[in-house]
């Protein structure tokens, strides 16, 4: 087997939590991710799905190493980059890009959208044949913009256009793997679309991994080959894309499925069963012991509270569909109705 | 005045115009957008506050560019005690002969009680102490200001807390009486007793005092300005290309700053202007003979009973110039960021 693009091993990611009143010291700490473990191949795309809060974009910003990671390992090509200095990142910076979720704060307002993508490329000291400003216009023209726009501010240009802006950014250097933190939340439903289209396309033509955050499960169910469920800091079920939108294990998979509007209701006339998920998500400040999902789970019994489950391939998955959970639900979508509450964030 | 080119306006505050955008330039549309720099210059010139402001400005700062030449056509200078010199001036008291302070076709502002001197010529030179000692203590000011506040913000942890210290005790110093008491100490220091004071020194002291009780203020709005900028997201863009720290600051978040910075220049410098002046009336500010406002106003003060006219020209020239120049800040600001109309 050959290495992957990207694995991570045990990733952690503790943020302190600072207090006390005159004298501030460390009172805790958050536990925005904790002890993740995923791999990333080449050209492919991982949609990593949870609620609001449970360390997705923390995870991401460690890939793109925004974060140094408090445990751990990130290995890009087999390399661990866990804990690379600036100068040592510098090569493998060019190759993990990043598309930011809010069009308004990811794009310098004071700089033009020439300057702005060709940003990386002077950073790097790349020479593209034909100049930099030839390069930029054809970036421009890839995701779907005016190559004569080059000279305008950031203010002129709507959600939808900036977060192209944004994509010819990450593309400028050419990268492997592009961390892809939301990048649709923020824009209008019809604008979503195309957005997500130009990314499958790039995926597609560029041959470029994905890593595609986003809460949204329909948009992670278009773009990815293998999705990824998070919640609370931890990976809880992750497997191929239909394996894990249409013979989920997890409980907590089965609850986000369930408020996708897009799942198709049973024929059969099954009686769906409604299931109110109790009380908000716990703080990631003291979470849970054993399996994080139990103060919430419909399935919890004690040895949920006492055993951590680890993340395997239980009876019944596919291969590469792993699940932690010590009482898996049943593998189908059907003949069942759970409410989360909170509604998904 | 010349405005930075990247000095530019609050972002999304221009007209945000997708269609303009998305028509590709087609129908003749201009390919260059509009700058924020260029929306803000726009809106400033509908202020008619701030372009009479600014007229004002920019005359007080020509009369004192051309001093030496306005003088020279006018036939005097500051120095030359005309009233001593010539008999028929003054009376016995030291006081003009002719009234309203001997306002005549020959001193068209008047001459000065006691030595005699023209005020016209010491007002057009007066604007000139005020405004170098002001535009230095500023623009030293300024650079302290932006160094520390990107420090600061940008470095955060243990730098932050103890620059931030530093400027709470500062600025809630009593700046003005510590100068008062430590001019004569740093003038023991500096300056023999048997010699006098040396103008540059009394200067220099003026411009370091001034910059040392001046910085704190644009520090602490520029630590906040990078504090919140570093989280934006385009900060994390540039880090996650491989950006310098170096790199961040001048080109990411210098043009972000330019705002604050250049609202609250064209506001500190009137402040220093009457700081100075402040000083000089106090008795620690420039020292005889260098023409200066505070120190007119001071001798007015002293002979406004017998003869209010020499307290009048500096009083009204120090007023027009602050004034004008304060209303300059706040139009300033209000072309950069529309949102804060008041
Ligand atoms: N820089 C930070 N400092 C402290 N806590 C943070 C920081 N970034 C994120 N967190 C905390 O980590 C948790 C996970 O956040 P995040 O990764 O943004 O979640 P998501 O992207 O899934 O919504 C949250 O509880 C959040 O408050
Ligand atoms: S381990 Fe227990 S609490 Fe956790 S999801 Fe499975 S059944 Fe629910
Ligand atoms: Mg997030």
């Amino acid at each position: 087997m050959t290495t992957p693009l990207l694995e991570l091993e045990g990733l952690t990611k503790y943020f302190p939590v600072m207090g006390g009143f005159v004298l501030k010291h460390q009172i805790g700490k958050v536990h925005a991710v904790d002890g993740v473990d995923l791999t990333v191949p080449a050209g492919q795309t991982m949609g990593l799905v949870g609620e609001s809060g449970c360390g997705k974009s923390t995870l991401g910003r460690l890939v793109a190493r925004l974060h140094e990671p408090s445990g751990g390992k990130v290995l890009y090509q087999g390399r661990d980059i866990a804990h690379s200095t600036r100068r040592e990142l510098k090569p493998i910076r060019r190759e993990i890009q990043m598309i930011f979720q809010d069009p308004y704060s990811s794009l310098n307002p004071r700089q033009t959208v020439g300057t702005i993508i060709r940003g990386p490329m002077e950073i790097n000291d790349i020479r593209p044949e034909g100049g930099l400003q030839k390069r930029v216009q054809e970036l421009l023209e890839i995701v779907g913009l005016n190559p004569e726009h080059y000279n305008r501010f950031p203010h002129e240009f709507s959600g939808g256009q900036r977060q192209r802006i944004g994509v010819a950014r990450a593309l400028a250097l050419e990268p492997k793997l592009i961390v892809a933190d939301e990048p649709v939340s923020a824009l209008d439903v019809s604008i979503q679309a195309q957005v997500v289209n130009l990314l499958q396309r790039l995926q597609r033509d560029l041959g470029i991994a994905f890593l595609f955050i986003a809460h949204d499960l329909a948009v992670v169910r278009h773009v990815s080959q293998r999705v990824a469920v998070m919640y609370l800091g931890k990976i809880v079920e992750v497997g191929d894309r239909e394996s894990i939108y249409e013979r989920p294990r997890h409980p907590y998979t089965h609850a986000l499925l369930s408020a996708v509007p897009e799942v198709e209701l049973p024929e059969d006339g099954v009686a769906t069963e409604r299931i109110r998920l109790a009380g908000d998500v716990p703080s990631p400040i003291d979470p849970p012991s054993g399996c994080r999902f139990r103060t919430r789970c419909w399935k919890a019994k004690e040895k949920c509270a006492a055993e951590e489950p680890p993340l395997l391939q239980i009876g019944g998955n596919r291969d590469g569909h792993l699940t932690a959970c010590h009482f898996p639900e049943e593998p189908t979508t059907h003949g069942r109705e759970i409410v989360l509450d909170p509604a998904l964030a | 005045m010349a405005l930075p080119s990247q000095a530019t306006a609050e972002a999304g505050s221009g007209p945000a115009d997708p269609d303009l955008a998305a028509t590709s330039g087609a129908g003749g549309s201009p390919l260059v957008g509009r700058s924020p720099a260029q929306l803000m210059w726009r809106r400033f010139r509908r202020d008619k506050t701030g372009v009479v402001s600014a007229v004002i400005v920019l005359f007080f700062i020509l009369v004192a560019i051309a001093a030496p030449l306005i003088s020279a056509l006018y036939g005097k200078d500051p120095y030359t005690t005309y009233g001593l010199d010539e008999p028929g001036l003054l009376n016995p008291y030291g006081f003009p002969v002719l009234p309203n302070g001997g306002i005549s076709s020959e001193f068209w502002f008047g001459i000065e009680p006691g030595l005699g001197r023209d005020v016209f010529t010491q007002l057009v030179y007066g604007i000139r102490t005020s405004l170098l000692i002001a535009l230095a203590a500023t623009a030293i000011t300024t650079v302290i200001g932006i160094v520390v506040g990107i420090v600061a913000g940008y470095a955060g942890g243990r730098t932050d807390y103890f620059i931030g210290r530093t400027i709470d005790v500062l600025l809630s110093f009593p700046s003005t009486l510590f100068i008062i008491a430590f001019m004569p100490v740093v003038e023991n220091l500096m300056v023999k007793p048997e010699e006098e004071t040396p103008t540059w020194l009394r200067a220099a002291s003026l411009i370091i005092f001034l910059t040392v009780f001046g910085w704190a203020g644009l520090a602490r709005l520029l630590r906040g300005n990078v504090l919140s900028l570093r989280e934006r997201e385009f900060v994390e863009a540039a880090r996650v290309t491989g950006a310098s720290p170096g790199r961040i600051i001048f080109k990411e978040l210098l043009p972000n700053l330019w705002t604050p910075i250049l609202i609250q220049s064209t506001l500190l410098l009137p402040a220093l202007v009457t700081s100075e002046a402040a000083l000089s009336f106090l008795g620690v500010g420039m020292i005889e003979p260098v023409p200066d406002w505070g120190r007119m106003f001071l001798r007015g003060t002293e002979v406004y009973q017998a003869d209010i006219t020499y307290l009048m020209f500096p009083g009204v020239a120090l007023l027009l110039f602050v004034v004008a120049f304060n209303l300059l800040g706040d139009s300033v600001r209000d072309a950069f960021d529309p949102k804060i109309r008041h």
